[in-house]
């Protein structure tokens, strides 16, 4: 399917990266997104220099460990504070975690954690008319459920603190690794859900008997049935909910519209990072499609775990059946007249490789399987860039570089 | 506490999650494929509609309204606005059809703001199926990790929330049924890399903590297999040299080479993992099973890896 952007061009993730303020990573969950994030953002500030943000959602313990924050218990599943060491507001990378890792940055790498209750808070603390009004919506059971515990408004929330980020003008490029729900692209629709949301005549209409004690709520058919369910304190609390939130119309709607612009700026880019395994291929397609169809900018697809090429190499995979078909031939005359070393056991020889080339046929099947995924995402972004399985995981400064090299160029 | 931990397929609820990518669904469709052939009648629900359930059964896209689609196996998909209608017909037993528009689209405000209320009514229909006893089994392929314990937490919340009506008392029954543990349980699936196991560490934390459900197993998913027992891989050591290497391309026709870098990656992989499948170990609770299913080296998933999966559960549970 054609679209405007997707017109191929020579670039690299580089070039992206110095041509963008903000780049959005999205992607199916357990692929290394946050950890792709934080190394682009930290091969940004090293190569590019200038101060470069890394917003993460909810990073592992791991990546505050690599990126030198640790000292908090973390690492946590939802948004829990617990954020190994990184907090809602932005915090430098010290220096001597790059020294360490043997490069001298020409830049400032700084890292913050989406704290969604406490970014909540923060907007009802600017949007709330006066002062009563606010500490009655922030004591409101309903409010603290909203923003204490539930994803949906995770999404809003983390394009808000982007929006409020970018609006101070602190950085030249920040990396948002987005939250990792399944209807990730949700928080696209977000800031106008909102908007559409406070508008709304239903809500107005759900929340007239508790404005007006003149309209009898026993009265209408809807509310008996509404009451019969929920209860009555329940609807209470709702509707005391939404007229405290209606107060802060205004300023809500306004601020939603302008996260939205910022979200298709030119200046903002999107990201679809994903591993080639079937499922997260299909999420990563999904994505794919609906950043076009938005017309937004999907910049790069970055693909995380690409297993070598050589595992698809058809003279190997007939060798590998040579092998596997001849092995107590190859063992006996091998193990008898070993070229270097002392005699080996023809039957552990011959068994070692039968596994050999049974494991080579096998993984070969995985890569192709994968190579045909490859094909198929390689038509949609600007820049397609894969990364190959590392030894071993990333846990400090040097292995995040290492990993942002890889995705570089 | 509990001492033994009712066998997976005596359960009558169970909810299977993991963080994404791991072979959540992959594992629900195998579990029912495998009650199924044990003579069950099993529901697999879809919470989270992305239609692999589905593709995991080779059947059309699933509704709310269940449907065969392997003997014994019904699937449907979570829809709450139809759980909704079905639930105040049954409850209300008022004319729904004519009501239900406006107050579907109330609902979704509600539900929008009011947390725990698109969740109930998702865990409520589970709830009832599991009930009436429509189904010997009921299982569910329910949200990933961060979202799970919101949706087992919420008959709770909103007991907390709500002190009176018709919803109240529903959640009393809802209740009853998730926390016995001879009923209903939790399947963690994980694969064995960090992310994974430490999401499933924190996840059989907080399931403790917060929520009434019980951690019936935790599925490792993707196990690679070991390649060489200790003497075979000095003997792979010994073969990796370049004269080594050498002499067996000769005899083989081609380089040996790229076959020897594979088995060399798929060693490191393994070692990798183990550690990360030690940690885990380490972490969980000694009583909560651990069932490993093989890395499957197959083509693009289908019924084929269902019931593949199907089988090696069998196996893990000793059947």
């Amino acid at each position: 399917m054609a679209g405007p952007r997707r017109a191929p061009r020579e670039g690299s993730v580089d070039g992206l990266l110095a041509a963008k303020e903000i780049v959005i990573a999205c992607g199916p969950g357990g692929v290394g997104k946050t950890t792709t994030a934080a190394a682009l953002a930290a091969t940004a500030a090293c190569h590019h220099g200038g101060k470069v943000l890394v917003l993460t959602i909810d990073p592992a313990r791991r990546l505050a460990d690599a990126l030198g924050l640790a000292g908090q218990d973390g690492g946590g599943i939802g948004n829990t504070a617990a954020g190994g060491g990184i907090g809602n507001t932005e915090r430098l990378i010290p220096a001597d975690v790059f020294r360490d890792a043997g490069v001298t940055p020409r830049g400032e790498l700084w890292a913050a954690m989406l704290d969604t209750k406490e970014s909540w808070d923060a907007l009802v603390r600017r949007h709330a008319p006066d002062p009563a009004t606010r500490d009655q919506i922030l004591a409101n059971p309903l409010y603290r459920n909203i923003a204490g515990r539930f994803v949906q408004s995770h999404d809003y929330i983390a394009m808000e603190r982007l929006y409020e980020i970018h609006a101070e003008g602190d950085y030249d490029l920040i990396v948002v690794d987005t939250p990792p729900t399944r209807n990730a692209l949700d928080f696209l629709d977000a800031p106008s859900r909102m908007a559409d949301f406070f508008s709304s005549r239903l809500l107005r209409w759900l929340i007239v008997p508790y404005r007006s004690r003149l309209v009898n709520m026993a009265s209408k058919p809807f509310y008996q049935v509404a009451d019969r369910i929920l209860g009555t304190q329940f609807l209470a609390d709702i509707a005391e909910f939404f007229i405290l939130f209606q107060s802060m119309y205004d300023g809500f709607v306004e601020r939603a519209e302008s996260v939205s612009r910022l979200l298709s700026d030119r200046r903002t880019t999107f990201m679809v990072v994903s591993t080639l395994e079937a499922t997260p291929v299909r999420e990563a397609e999904f994505f794919a499609n609906e950043l076009v169809r938005r017309q937004l900018h999907l910049g790069a697809i970055v693909l995380n775990k690409v297993l070598p090429a050589y595992l698809r190499d058809p003279a190997a995979a007939d060798v590998a059946t040579t092998v596997h078909d001849r092995a107590a031939e190859l063992a006996g005359a091998l193990a008898g007249d070993p070229p270097v070393g002392d005699p080996l056991d023809p039957d552990q020889v011959r068994r070692v490789l039968e596994e050999v080339a049974d494991s080579f046929a096998n993984f070969r099947i995985v890569a192709c399987r994968e190579a045909e995924q490859q094909a198929e995402l390689a038509s949609t972004p600007e820049v397609l860039a894969t990364v190959p399985f590392f030894d071993a995981d990333i846990y400090d400064m040097a292995g995040l570089l290492r990993l942002g090299a890889k995705i570089w160029s | 506490m509990t001492p033994a931990v009712p066998d997976l397929l005596d359960l009558r609820l169970v909810f299977v999650t993991g963080k994404g990518g791991v072979g959540k669904t992959t594992v629900a469709a195998g579990l029912a494929q495998l009650a199924a052939q044990r003579g069950k009648r099993v529901l697999a629900c879809e919470v989270d509609a992305k239609g692999d359930l589905s593709t995991l059964f080779e059947g059309p896209p699933t509704r709310f309204a269940e449907r065969e689609v392997a003997p014994g196996v019904f699937a449907m998909s979570m829809d709450t606005e139809a759980s909704l209608r079905e639930y105040l017909k049954l409850n209300l037993k008022i004319p729904v059809v004519g009501r239900i528009g406006p107050l579907a689209k109330a609902f979704d405000f509600v539900a929008t703001a009011a947390p725990g209320v698109r969740e109930i009514l998702t865990v409520g229909k589970l709830c009832y199926e599991v009930r009436e006893g429509h189904y010997d089994l009921v299982v569910v392929d329910a949200p990933a990790t961060g979202h799970i314990i919101g949706q087992l937490a919420a008959p709770q919340a909103i007991n907390d929330l709500v002190k009176v009506g018709l919803i109240r008392t529903q959640t009393d029954w809802m209740l009853d049924i998730l926390s016995d543990p001879s009923r209903t349980g939790l399947v963690a699936v994980a694969t064995p890399e960090e992310m994974p196991v430490a999401e499933t560490l924190e996840l059989a934390r907080r399931v403790a903590d917060e929520t009434t459900v019980r951690l019936s197993a935790v599925v490792v998913n993707r196990v690679l297999p070991e390649l060489f027992g200790r003497h075979e891989e000095q003997v792979f050591e010994a073969l990796s040299q370049p004269p080594f290497v050498e002499a067996l391309s000769e005899q083989a026709g081609g380089s040996v080479q790229p076959l020897m870098d594979g088995a060399r990656l798929a060693v490191t992989m393994r070692r990798a993992r183990s550690a990360h499948l030690q940690r885990l170990r380490e972490g969980l609770d000694p009583t909560v099973p651990v069932l490993y299913l093989p890395y499957l080296f197959s083509r693009l998933h289908g019924l084929r890896t269902t019931r593949q999966v199907a089988a090696a559960l069998g196996e893990e549970l000793g059947y």
